[in-house]
């Protein structure tokens, strides 16, 4: 037990002398880093832009009222193309995403040395790169449109199924497998009735959490060309048009809430 | 009598089958039926431009190629300084999050919270998690000007929602006992929290920070792309120019970068709880 000595007297201490000075140490030094990296956000930053935020913002504001809402109508077809995007890049992700599933889950994988490594690794560059930097290559590869907008969401999505999937996958209870492979059933059969069953209700909740997070993504594909109301937003917004844009700004609030609602509605109804 | 008359055919009409996900069959029908309409009606309204697709196919090639020898000295200062200014943003952003959102977790917590602080602390969470971060991007270039100031804070606005949510979440699931312990001491209310609620979501608190840090970075590799400073900008500056293998060594930095935190992140969490 710590104690110091104050005055004559033991006093009890909460840790060792040399423990608290190595605390001490950790928190001088992530101050000094975050002091250090203001400085250089700091140096960087026009601060003449900065005082007149409010300025600006007030100036941004009354340019955004009242909304123009007659543009209303040219943003029905972008908004189904937008939920063409989220809802066909997930089915996509779905149907990749799910072997990579298997290839990657320490009881399913066929190899651990050679494809497990693999898959994992496909996994984790499809998450680590957000959907807008997928749909920017995309749209430099083969085009602006609504093509590009689905394989950017496909691409950032199977990473995302995959891993959850996998990781629902390795937790599986094992005495399901073992008692299907006692009835002498090949792998197949083990994996068809002892392992799919028990993550099917993961699945569908992945799914459909993925397919809210896909809508809400595919609402700004369109910044960088990859169709969808995103497409009107950047039109507007390059137009200097902000009554148009905070008509956009709330359509897509309203698409997202939707979505929102709708897929705490399926996953409360599986789970 | 039945019309089931063959030995094979009963065997099959007997045989087990796993129950369906949906029970209701009007349901599970109904749902394949208008999925199917749906994908007919969805299918039939892209514009699929294959002349432009054929000739894309030479420039993905190259960006494979790109990605299989990547360039990293080509714009090495660039890289370096788009990279440095993403992690700058990244440190300043999440701690500047941090600060402001255990107050508001707080405020949003039902067992801590009056009702109107906790009805203004759940619309502030409501509104930072509506929006992308690139549209708060926009909104913020605009008013405070190009630069990695808007981009700072447009993560710290994101991380409010995002930890505030959470943490707030976690504050509401605590142990009541300890709680009521402390105010049996006649504990003020700092000291409830202090005593009572922090040591119980300390552990969660550090692992949604952590976690936080790394959704940060990657969030910096975007916004760039509207002025918000960070590598977002490099890449998309190499994009424009149809430099692939530039573009390709930032995606593998990025990647690489988002590995390494990850991996020390999960690391430190274990550590801690």
């Amino acid at each position: 037990m710590p104690v110091a000595t104050v005055a004559g007297t033991k006093v009890w201490q909460r840790r060792a002398r040399g423990t608290q000075f190595a605390i001490w140490l950790g928190w001088l030094a992530a101050t000094l880093v975050v002091v250090l990296s203001w400085n250089v956000i700091s140096e960087r930053t026009m601060w003449m832009f900065v005082e007149d935020a409010h300025v600006q913002a007030a100036d941004l504001l009354g340019r955004m009222v009242p909304p123009r809402w007659s543009y209303m109508d040219r943003l029905w077809q972008p908004l189904w193309d937008t939920l063409n995007i989220a809802t066909l890049g997930t089915l996509i992700a779905i149907v990749f995403g799910v072997p990579l599933a298997f290839l990657a889950a320490r009881n399913t994988t066929p190899s651990r040395l050679l494809v497990r490594p693999v898959a994992l690794f496909v996994i984790v560059a499809s998450r680590s790169i957000n959907s807008l930097i997928w749909a920017l290559l995309l749209v430099s590869i083969i085009g602006p449109g609504v093509l590009a907008g689905i394989l950017a969401i496909a691409f950032r999505s199977v990473g995302f199924i995959g891993k959850l999937l996998y990781e629902a996958l390795e937790e599986i209870d094992d005495s399901a497998v073992e008692a299907i492979q006692a009835t002498g059933a090949s792998r197949p059969q083990v994996i068809g009735y002892a392992m799919v069953p028990q993550v099917m209700p993961a699945f569908a909740g992945i799914s459909v959490f993925r397919w809210d997070i896909n809508i809400r993504e595919s609402t700004v594909l369109g910044l960088v060309g990859a169709g969808g109301i995103g497409l009107q937003l950047e039109a507007s917004i390059s137009q200097l048009a902000w009554r148009e844009a905070s008509v956009i700004f709330l359509v897509i609030l309203v698409a997202v809430l939707a979505s929102e609602w709708l897929s705490a509605r399926i996953r409360h109804a599986i789970i | 009598m039945s019309t089931v008359s063959t030995p094979a055919a009963m065997e099959r009409a007997r045989r087990w089958r796993p129950p369906p996900l949906i029970a209701n069959p009007l349901l599970r029908w109904g749902i394949l039926l208008a999925g199917a309409a749906y994908l007919y009606l969805a299918l039939n309204g892209i514009p699929v431009n294959w002349a432009r697709l054929s000739e894309g196919l030479e420039r993905g090639g190259r960006f494979v190629a790109g990605f299989l020898n990547p360039n990293f000295t080509g714009r090495l200062d660039e890289l370096v300084d788009g990279f440095a200014e993403s992690v700058v943003m990244t440190v300043v952003a999440t701690v500047l999050g941090i600060l402001v959102s255990v107050p508001v977790a707080l405020g949003a917590a039902r067992n801590l919270a009056p009702r109107p602080v906790y009805y203004v602390c759940r619309g502030l969470i409501a509104l930072s998690r509506t929006f992308q971060e690139i549209i708060i991007a926009i909104l913020f270039v605009a008013m405070f000007g190009f630069g990695p100031f808007a981009g700072v804070l447009t993560l710290t606005f994101s991380t409010i929602g995002f930890l505030s949510k959470l943490l707030a979440e976690d504050i509401e699931d605590i142990d009541r006992g300890q709680m009521e312990a402390i105010r049996a001491t006649g504990g003020s209310w700092l000291q409830l929290l202090n005593y009572g609620v922090q040591p119980q979501v300390m552990p969660r608190l550090i692992g949604l920070s952590l976690y936080r840090l790394d959704i940060n970075f990657r969030e910096s590799a975007v916004i760039g792309i509207v002025g918000a400073g960070g590598i977002g900008a490099t890449l998309n500056t190499a994009f424009d120019r149809y430099e692939y293998d530039v573009a390709a060594a930032i995606l593998l930095v990025i990647i690489l970068v988002v590995m390494a935190a990850e991996y020390s992140s999960s690391a430190i969490r274990r550590w801690v709880q």
